[in-house]
């Protein structure tokens, strides 16, 4: 599985019935035709994706509460976006966030699958379960493990961390500890999801490529920075923009953990959007802050495109 | 025969134990919090807050079970957990697959700018269209309904994305075959290129089911009683302030929570992770 932007869909030419290839009237019926098998979907991503879109973007200019009277308000919104300490604070947490759980998720997950191609490794597949298993238990479930297991008082792993001399304290009540231990929360979940995905285009490799190597007297090392790697440029670009554009949606195991605390160190974006959203009626404002996560998420995945594409074109 | 050859086979066994060593750190890493969930959910409650803490109950019992159904509608949650991720399942894969062979397979104008769309409706986070959502939902009279819950899922960009990718890589000669004796393009979706994709259909299946039964955010905006949540916005009820549960409790309800998806995952494993990049012709 690869992300091919830049390879065109319309580069596949169905075989050229008798008569050659449609212009015209064909061209007009494979349209209708598409057309009925894209509906369904069309329909609901207008009405549930693309509507809420355009809507969401008109709240964020007014004072909406979703009851009542709203006035249009201009960009007060977006000024109290960039003003308001809390929500400053939000937008650097996030950012935090995601420097803590992108790297870590990814580089264990394209390690773990290294060592599982490995082939040497043996009980390959109990492995593999016990790798992916995380990927199961909802973040909210590991969040309520991870908090147990971190107790200060009755936690397991605090207590054999105790046994190690590592003295972790109350790590959720701790301003520099919680967001790390959050962030570790979501990697602990999540890495063998990337895991997959990246065995999957381990498996695309052909195994001539290795052989021919072989052959060639490459170490193993070589093989690895030389082949393997390369090989999975487009996987990793994959697996990097879900990563990141999971970190920035961060929600979950936070509010069950830290509820945004202490004092506001595990606060992120969707945090914040849900509290001023559902909890306050700040409508107008939730919106626009969420155009902003929108605009961060957009801005990173088209320098996440620009950057793979190129890299992929200098390869060719 | 040169010394660098008599070193080499050493030199591999210790890598060899390395990798050993370091995978059996990593999966003991990946299974203490679900070893924690299930023991605690069978130890009796002086247990669980004694010190120093143990892995291994040294009773069982099975009173947080019976407990959980009593602080919570459980019975109900679970219902509902399985209809609210089944339905967007099988909605998905439905609606998916049929948008992803348009893209696929059928030549036809405007298909790069609307696969062009698609990803980029990839890009958008669904909590950043939340609130328009609710208020759609509200306006159809969904909240708390499993209309409201499924209907704005039951499609899904990176599904369809995800089945295109699959469907590229499915060898061409597998439908022109079938194309060239005149049978209709839905025909060929049916009969030709689903049956190669099942691997495809369960692997976006699972993820699908899986990350909707754990989803938490989704039920707690479109679910206003305890009685239409899932089991995984109920048990984050009983966690807030002045939800004194024992643990044992939590963990028995976190215990069913995970159960039904780690059977599933462990029934069909080897297919699910195997076939992603697999395909219908070996």
């Amino acid at each position: 599985m690869s992300i091919t932007l830049h390879k065109p869909a319309t580069r596949y030419r169905p075989p050229a019935p008798l008569g050659g290839r449609g212009a015209g009237p064909r061209r007009a019926r494979r349209s209708l035709l598409a057309l009925l098998f894209l509906a369904p979907a069309l329909v609901l991503l207008g009405a549930f994706v693309a509507w809420p879109m355009l809507s969401a973007f008109r709240l964020s200019f007014t004072d909406s509460s979703g009851f009542g009277r709203e006035s249009w308000v201009g960009f007060a919104n977006y000024a109290r976006v960039v003003t308001d300490p809390a929500v400053l604070r939000a937008l650097g947490n996030t950012a935090l966030y995601a420097a803590l759980f992108t790297p870590a998720a990814v580089i264990v997950a394209l390690v773990l699958a290294l060592a599982l191609n490995h082939p040497r490794l043996p009980l390959r597949g109990a492995f593999r379960t016990a790798l992916f298993l995380p990927f199961v238990v909802s973040l909210a479930v590991a969040a309520f493990a991870w908090s147990y297991l971190l107790d200060p008082q009755i936690g397991l792993l605090n207590y054999w961390l105790r046994g190690a001399g590592i003295q972790l304290g109350n790590v959720l009540q701790d301003p520099a500890l919680a967001m790390p231990t959050v962030a570790l929360v979501a990697v602990w979940k999540n890495f063998g999801f990337y895991m997959v995905i990246f065995l999957a285009g381990l498996q695309e490799i052909p195994a001539s490529l290795r052989e021919a190597a072989v052959v060639d007297g490459a170490s193993a090392w070589q093989r690895l920075v030389h082949i393997t790697l390369p090989m999975l440029s487009n996987t990793f670009a994959f697996v990097l923009i879900v990563a990141l554009i999971a970190a920035l949606q961060a929600f979950d195991q936070i509010y069950v953990m830290t509820g945004g605390g202490p004092f506001g160190s595990t606060q992120t974006i969707v945090m914040e959007i849900y509290e001023s959203g559902f909890r306050e009626l700040e409508l107008g404002f939730a919106s626009a802050l969420s155009y902003v996560l929108l605009a961060i998420t957009l801005l990173l995945s088209l320098v996440q495109f620009v950057f793979f594409g190129r890299r992929e074109q200098d390869m060719q | 025969m040169t010394a660098t050859d008599h070193r080499r086979p050493r030199r591999v066994h210790a890598a060899s134990v390395m990798l050993v060593l370091g995978m059996l750190l990593a999966a003991a890493a990946s299974l203490l919090p679900i070893a924690i969930i299930v023991f605690t959910a069978f130890k009796p409650i002086a247990e669980v807050n004694a010190y120093p803490p143990t892995l291994i109950p040294g009773e069982w019992t099975l009173e947080n079970f019976s407990r959980i159904f009593d602080e919570l509608p459980f019975a109900r949650l679970i219902l509902n957990s399985v209809v609210f991720a089944g339905g967007v399942t099988l909605f998905a894969l439905a609606f998916d697959s049929l948008a992803a062979y348009a893209l696929a397979r059928i030549d036809f104008r405007g298909s790069r700018v609307l696969l062009i769309a698609i990803i980029a409706s990839l890009m958008i986070p669904f909590q950043a269209t939340l609130i328009p959502i609710y208020q759609l939902v509200a306006d159809l009279g969904w909240v708390n309904t499993f209309a409201g819950l499924i209907a704005p899922r039951a499609a899904d960009a990176f599904g369809i994305f995800f089945l295109r990718q699959f469907f590229l890589s499915l060898p061409r000669d597998l439908d022109n075959a079938a194309r060239i004796d005149g049978a209709s393009e839905f025909r060929i979706f049916r009969s030709v290129i689903l049956p190669n994709a099942v691997p495809a259909l369960l692997t976006l299946g699972i993820f699908t089911f899986v990350n909707n039964w754990n989803d938490l955010l989704w039920p707690l905006v479109f679910t206003t009683e305890a009685e239409m949540g899932t089991i995984t916005s109920g048990l984050t009820l009983l966690t807030g302030p002045g939800g004194i549960i024992p643990q044992g409790v939590m963990m028995a309800g976190s215990l069913i929570a995970v159960l039904p998806l780690a059977v599933m995952f462990l029934m069909i494993q080897r297919r699910f992770i195997e076939s992603v990049a697999t395909t219908g012709m070996k």
